[in-house]
């Protein structure tokens, strides 16, 4: 029962960071139909600057905001500076996100090496919280299931109730009548990409707070975004809180029931959905 | 009908220019191997066939199907990795399979493993056919990393040697060569046949307008299936050389690095013509032991990428698209009316950009 309960944690604290990361990417997607496949270089950037703005200030605190903010500025950049330039052109824009990519985790493991950092959250956040059936459980966890599940709710109220957001739904419908209605779509372009990158960051320094940061880690958050919005709907924001809920939980049960096996059960929902609903969850066709 | 036939002069008619073309490449090709150095055969000349082989499955699936793949190193790697588990490694792990034996099997699996992941990914085009092939390839890896009963781990299986057959070692630089040659003359021919046979004409239909081919009374996902289980079969055969070439296989050999350089050679080259990929290869190979000498060999990676980006940002045709524009410029200098005798099947490999623009959304 112990295991049980404690794989179930992991999964869901593990569903937060992936919703973290993948609810920027789906964002991206449904607005620009643009795969950014720098997305994980996004998650790996925030996480390092973080780390060296907490190193410089001996804040966490602002180390999450340096996260935020600086994959945020690279991600508006890139939209900018790239993909304005092919607009249309979805799988040449993808082309040029694995392009980045590449040079960027190349560039990154030139600057800040092949060792593993490890963030310094507050006091706090150190030790145990009780809990019944599993004694203690990481507070740090708890946090990040707690910020991401606020993250969710604050990013449902900037899409539901604020006037961009409502430009940004309207755009993911038809970006062409947005466009014709004067709403200027190069801005609203450029915030999600904003919105979407800065939660990339975010999400690095609170995943390499609660795990650690190290090179490989934008491959494996890229892999779990694609997943994510793949199972839950390409676009949609709920569709990745679910994806990632199902992945998360998914990846834990297999490394605590099947170590040497546990991709395969991600891989297996993965192909179910595709077979039974192509678009997604909560997709629409 | 090739971009190669172009460089000869303009009188000559078409199916001659064509095979003169292919002629003085094909003895250059056996000329070659015999007149550098090893190293030049070996490290070169036969890395450069078998990648061009990997990556001309990716252009016939990108080029003619308008399915850019990412899992054909994966389908490479299930190849390579069938080969050390039925055909014998450094672990006696394997089965020891003789060599008719294993290396069938291999080509076989690596086919199957194709085929079910053209049936996964078959009724989606475009960018949605990267974002599932690259799942299914990441996937794989972790699979093979973590997995010790069958992939055996990190560490992979090492001593996967080519046989000793008609008393030749065909791993030895000069005999490896034209064994990778063979391979790559074969798929060069399987690709160029089927690109104009029925089946190749529909698929080229299917990639500029599915609905239509679909109207038509066309079966669009056995064609997407059967395409991708041609590119397995080709990518296969590019596995095991791959696997007899380092001697082994490990989940590096599948990586996402691995993964993308299939990608990328295929696009240096260019998905016009099933040369390109054979030309990517050798610029890519090339660019990866030369670079060591006017950058950090650690750098390797931001190199690349930035060719790559160089490439798909300003010529997305690759290099063999370059070279059609350097050769119209001649061209235009030239007897204008020469353009007329231009073949039409010129224009109909497709380009990067043009996939982009033909997926109007979600199929």
């Amino acid at each position: 029962m112990k295991l049980f309960v404690l794989t179930f944690l992991n999964g869901l604290t593990l569903a937060g960071l992936y919703f973290l990361v993948a609810s920027g990417f789906t964002l991206v997607f449904g607005l620009m139909r643009n795969v950014n496949l720098a997305h994980g270089s996004l998650y790996l950037l925030g996480a390092y600057i973080g780390f060296e703005v907490g190193d410089y200030t001996g804040s966490w605190f602002l180390a999450v905001v340096g996260g935020f903010l600086s994959a945020a500025v690279f991600g508006v950049l890139l939209q900018i500076l790239v993909f304005r330039r092919m607009e249309g052109q979805e799988l040449r824009q993808t082309m040029v996100t694995i392009g980045i990519s590449i040079v960027a985790a190349d560039l990154m493991l030139a600057i800040w090496t092949g060792q593993t950092y490890q963030f310094e959250p507050p006091d706090w956040l150190y030790g145990g919280t009780p809990l019944p059936f599993v004694k203690v459980y990481p507070t740090i966890r708890i946090m990040v299931l707690v910020v991401s599940v606020a993250v969710g709710v604050a990013l449902w109220l900037f899409l539901t109730r604020t006037r961009i957001g409502m430009m940004i739904r309207a755009g993911v419908d038809d970006r062409g009548m947005l466009s014709a209605s004067g709403v200027n779509v190069q801005r609203v372009f450029a915030t999600t990409f904003a919105v979407g990158a800065g939660l990339a960051g975010f999400a690095g320094v609170v995943g390499g707070s609660a795990l650690s940061i190290a090179p490989g880690e934008d491959t494996r958050y890229l892999l779990a975004s694609l997943i994510v919005v793949i199972v839950g709907g390409m676009g949609s924001v709920p569709g990745a809180a679910i994806g990632a809920l199902v992945i998360g939980l998914a990846e834990q049960f297999g490394l605590a029931y099947s170590p040497t096996y546990s991709v395969v059960y991600t891989f297996v929902i993965m192909v179910a959905v595709l077979a039974i609903r192509p678009q997604g969850i909560m997709g629409r066709a | 009908m090739s971009a190669i036939a172009d460089t000869l002069p303009r009188p000559l008619p078409l199916w001659l220019r064509a095979v003169l073309s292919h002629a003085i490449l094909a003895i250059l090709l056996v000329i070659y191997p015999l007149i550098v150095p090893d190293f030049w055969a070996f490290q070169i000349g036969g890395q450069s066939l078998f990648l061009g082989v990997i990556s001309l499955s990716l252009m016939f699936l990108g080029g003619y199907g308008g399915m850019v793949s990412l899992a054909q190193m994966t389908v490479a790697g299930v190849a390579g990795y069938l080969i050390a588990i039925v055909g014998g490694n450094s672990l006696n792990f394997g089965l020891m399979w003789p060599w008719w034996a294993a290396v069938p099997v291999a080509i076989a699996g690596g086919t199957m493993a194709a085929t079910l992941i053209g049936a996964i990914s078959a009724r989606t085009t475009g960018i949605y056919t990267i974002m599932i092939t690259i799942a299914i390839a990441m996937a794989f890896f972790y699979l093979a990393q973590q997995n010790y009963t069958l992939f055996n781990g990190h560490s992979g299986f090492a001593s996967i040697l080519p046989p000793q057959v008609f008393g030749i070692d065909w791993r030895a630089p000069i005999p490896f060569y034209f064994m990778s040659l063979a391979v790559a003359v074969l798929s060069y021919a399987i690709v160029l046949y089927l690109s104009r046979s029925t089946f190749g004409i529909a698929l080229q239909g299917i990639r500029d307008n599915a609905r239509r081919m679909r109207a038509l009374g066309f079966n669009v996902t056995a064609h997407r299936i059967a395409a991708y289980a041609i590119a397995g079969f080709i990518a296969s055969l590019g596995g095991i050389l791959l696997a007899w070439f380092n001697s082994r296989i490990s989940p590096g050999t599948v990586d996402t690095g691995p993964i993308f350089e299939v990608l990328i050679i295929a696009v240096l080259g260019g998905m016009r013509h099933p040369v390109g990929p054979f030309l990517g290869a050798v610029i890519f190979v090339l660019l990866g032991t030369f670079a060591i000498d006017f950058i950090d060999r650690e750098r390797f990676n931001t190199l690349i990428g930035a060719c790559f980006l160089a490439i798909v940002l300003f010529s997305p045709d690759g290099v063999l698209g370059l070279w059609g524009r350097f050769m119209a410029l001649i061209d235009r200098a030239g007897a204008a009316n020469n353009m007329l005798q231009r073949p039409i099947g010129d224009e109909d490999g497709i380009q990067p950009a043009a996939i982009g623009r033909l997926i109007p959304g979600r199929k």
